[in-house]
């Protein structure tokens, strides 16, 4: 292995881990900003110029807090779960193809970590780890409002992995790979598959919510009945990072769905621009418009938030397992058939 | 502490118990509910109350008639108004006093958007405690503005204090009647946007219809009044079936439900504050064909002269003097006298024995009624359906505890 690929590679990974954060970090601010939108106020405007600084402040501030563990707790445990959550939201990232290949004084670098050829099911694998790290917490903190919220939340992500993976295979069968960067490619021209799977995007959607727990699937820490769910024990940085992992988480699921569904760095006119700015600067206007779509998808998810309250319980096992679970093998005969019979 | 549940370490028992408040997020208040759970779902519970008691019966007996006023401010504090000219009308009652009508259409103002503002913080919390936090902060913005309006016409916002036995302390300024009519025409649209986030809503709907029905026959047996025993179907209202404050001059409807629901109760109350914007447009109009300047009835042995009087008038001085100390001779009777609160029927029940302050006072608080049920009919509920049962009976603590 030559030093140029080890030095591409740990460039690369810093810049999209601290990229990550970054855009996590400021999520909370977003998250803030258009709730305050939505409810004619006027959100945090003190730190900074229209509150840039708030989510150094609240970073700062979460750091400096006196660290609570529970006596009754099991402490090594306590510090495995949020350090969990926050680790398995990070090295989600991997995978995704943040652009074209650029060229950076003459050596071509691809914009993705690793090109594994069976990306979507390391999204996968990575994303149902994430319940680890909230269970684990949650079971930890020997608080039962906390045992119920981990309950809570480990259900809910495996009943809704299932109709996310059906989801999923329905577009597999479109596209015929499992590499991430191979479906972005396919999708080049107009040819996103949200238009070959509106219903499989629908339910992908529906089901990134639960996988993220936000509201309306927001039960494991729902405040008005567990207090803080899994978190209610957690104090300081630990429970930054449960809050941190729930915005990164929102990132990457984001970026996936934009991957998968919405053409990923393709743009319309993509070719033109980039035969005008040449191979260096092209695949950034690429990456620019992944970003785009990736806020527009954040900002999805935070509108639905602060717009429609919650599920209980039951209702939401219910639309998990007899309403998306039948929709999506639906979707998946019907897709069946269609490449069979229209398509050949 | 020593509660049945909780002392109960029974290694084999297969339910868990949980110790709901009393300072949980979702108990608007100080409540405790001790909770025996199995999994999510509620077996049996049991009610903590008097966390907030603050022995308002015994401390009125030790009060002069007008220095129990503020004590009702503190019952209901979400509807203070209600609480204040129910306890003047009760006096009122004791002592035969005769009120114009132009202060009975200013109180029906005052009591109507109190019983907006109420109805307003149980809606809105019923969202929050959905997990649909937005409405209520649209709502809040009215309560803001109902507070603007009491600031102009008693300069208090929470515990009002307002009016007195016979009448008003002051008239209402202009001020205070243009921000009402500014009112009038800003909130509809507002409840209406409020509506159609909720109404509709479908999960919304799914969360509260159905949830903690109660029927009619269960309600008046546990001695229900107000919204929700109006949304259990029974159409019992104080302002209707024993008037009082000249509320027989209003043409307004009593809305009722059918299921006696979560989603009931919110819809009633919605269809409530919408009644009360008609009445108070009525009282507005009614206003203009009464004689200025009139705020308070002709009692003087029982109304404080204004100061420049006391101190320049010999009658006026004795009539302070008197009213102050205690020296007028009050009728030896029992009065019971109801209003409709934000809650339910709020009652005065006032035993006097003829001196300044009452020989023995009880206040039916409705939120202390209606929450007798609460722990039994939480037995089987789900844990997030106890919650909204419970922000939808709008127990405030203040009243509950009195």
């Amino acid at each position: 292995m030559e030093l140029a690929f080890v030095i591409e590679k740990f460039v690369l990974i810093t810049v999209i881990f601290s990229l990550s954060l970054v855009v996590a970090m400021y999520s909370t601010l977003a998250e803030r900003k258009i709730a305050a939108f939505l409810q004619d106020r006027v959100g945090p405007n003190r730190a900074g110029w229209g509150g840039m600084f708030q989510p150094i402040a609240d970073g700062a501030k979460l750091f400096f807090k006196e660290e609570i563990i529970p006596t009754d707790s099991s402490r090594f445990l306590f510090i495995v779960g949020p350090s969990l959550a926050i680790l398995t939201a990070c090295i989600g990232s991997a995978v995704i193809p943040w652009g074209q290949p650029m060229l950076i004084a003459g050596r071509e670098i691809n914009l993705q970590v690793t090109d594994i050829n069976v990306g979507i099911l390391y999204v996968f694998g990575i994303v149902s780890l994430g319940v680890y790290g909230i269970m684990i917490g949650g079971w930890a903190s020997n608080n039962k409002f906390s045992l119920m919220g981990a309950i809570r939340a480990a259900s809910q992500n495996i009943s809704y992995e299932i109709p996310m993976g059906l989801s999923l295979i329905a577009l597999l069968l479109v596209t015929n790979t499992l590499s991430l960067k191979e479906i972005t490619e396919q999708q080049h021209g107009w040819h996103w598959n949200v238009l070959y799977q509106p219903l499989g995007f629908i339910l992908f959607l529906v089901c990134s919510f639960a996988e993220t727990n936000r509201t309306p699937f927001d039960l494991p820490e729902c405040e008005t009945e567990l207090v803080g769910g899994y978190h209610t024990e957690y104090s300081s940085m630990k429970m930054g990072f449960y809050l941190f992992a729930e915005y990164i988480n929102m990132f990457i699921s984001s970026a996936v769905m934009t991957v998968l569904y919405f053409g990923g760095y393709n743009y319309p006119g993509m070719d033109l621009v980039n035969n005008i700015l040449g191979p260096t600067w092209g695949p950034l206007i690429g990456v620019a418009v992944m970003f785009i779509k990736i806020f527009m998808f954040i900002f999805f998810f935070m509108w639905v938030r602060w717009t429609v309250p919650r599920f209980r319980y039951d209702q939401l096992m219910n639309l998990g397992w007899k309403i998306l679970i039948p929709l999506a093998i639906a979707n998946i005969v019907i897709t069946g058939v269609w490449l069979t019979y229209v398509v050949k | 502490m020593n509660h049945p549940l909780l002392t109960d370490n029974d290694p084999q028992k297969e339910t868990t118990t949980l110790n709901l408040g009393p300072t949980h997020p979702a108990t608007h208040g100080v409540f405790q509910n001790v909770l025996e759970m199995d999994g999510e779902r509620i077996v049996s519970g049991v009610s903590t109350i008097g966390y907030i008691h603050r022995a308002f019966e015994k401390i009125a007996e030790h009060r002069p008639f007008y220095q129990i006023t503020p004590l009702t401010d503190r019952m209901n504090y979400c509807s203070s108004p209600i609480n204040n000219m129910g306890w003047h009308m009760t006096v009122e009652k004791l002592l035969n006093i005769q009120v114009p009508k132009r202060v009975d259409y200013l109180r029906v103002i005052v009591m109507e958007l109190a019983r907006i503002s109420d109805h307003l913080v149980c809606n809105g919390i019923l969202g929050v405690d959905t997990g649909a936090f937005s409405g209520f902060l649209y709502l809040m913005e009215e309560r803001e503005h109902i507070y603007e309006i009491y600031e102009e016409i008693c300069g208090a916002r929470l515990t009002t204090n307002v009016g007195r036995i016979g009448g008003f302390e002051r008239d209402f300024n202009d001020i205070a009647f243009a921000k009402i009519k500014k009112f009038l025409l800003k909130f509809p649209p507002i409840l209406k946007e409020f509506e159609t986030l909720f109404n509709r809503n479908r999960i919304f709907i799914e969360r509260t219809a159905g949830v903690a029905a109660v029927d009619p026959e269960t309600a008046l047996n546990f001695s229900w009044s107000g919204p929700i025993l109006r949304a259990t179907g029974v159409d019992y209202d104080v302002r209707v079936n024993e008037p009082y404050s000249s509320y027989e001059d209003f043409d307004f409807e009593i809305p009722v439900g059918t299921n006696g629901d979560v989603y009931d109760r919110y819809i009633v109350r919605n269809e409530e504050m919408w009644q009360s914007l008609r009445i108070i447009e009525q009282a507005m109009q009614k206003l203009e064909k009464e004689q200025k300047g009139i705020f308070h009835a002709d009692v003087p042995e029982f109304y404080l002269p204004p100061k420049e009087q006391v101190y320049n008038n010999m009658e006026a001085l004795i009539y302070h003097f008197k009213i102050v100390m205690g020296e007028i001779d009050t009728p030896k009777t029992e009065v019971y006298h109801c209003v409709e609160g934000g809650n339910g029927e709020l009652g005065f029940y006032l035993v006097n024995d003829g001196g300044r302050s009452p020989y023995r006072l009880h206040f039916r608080r409705p939120s202390f009624i209606n929450y007798q049920m609460y722990a039994s009919m939480s037995a089987g509920m789900l844990l997030s359906d106890a919650i909204l049962n419970m922000s939808s009976l709008n127990v405030i603590a203040g009243e509950l505890d009195a």
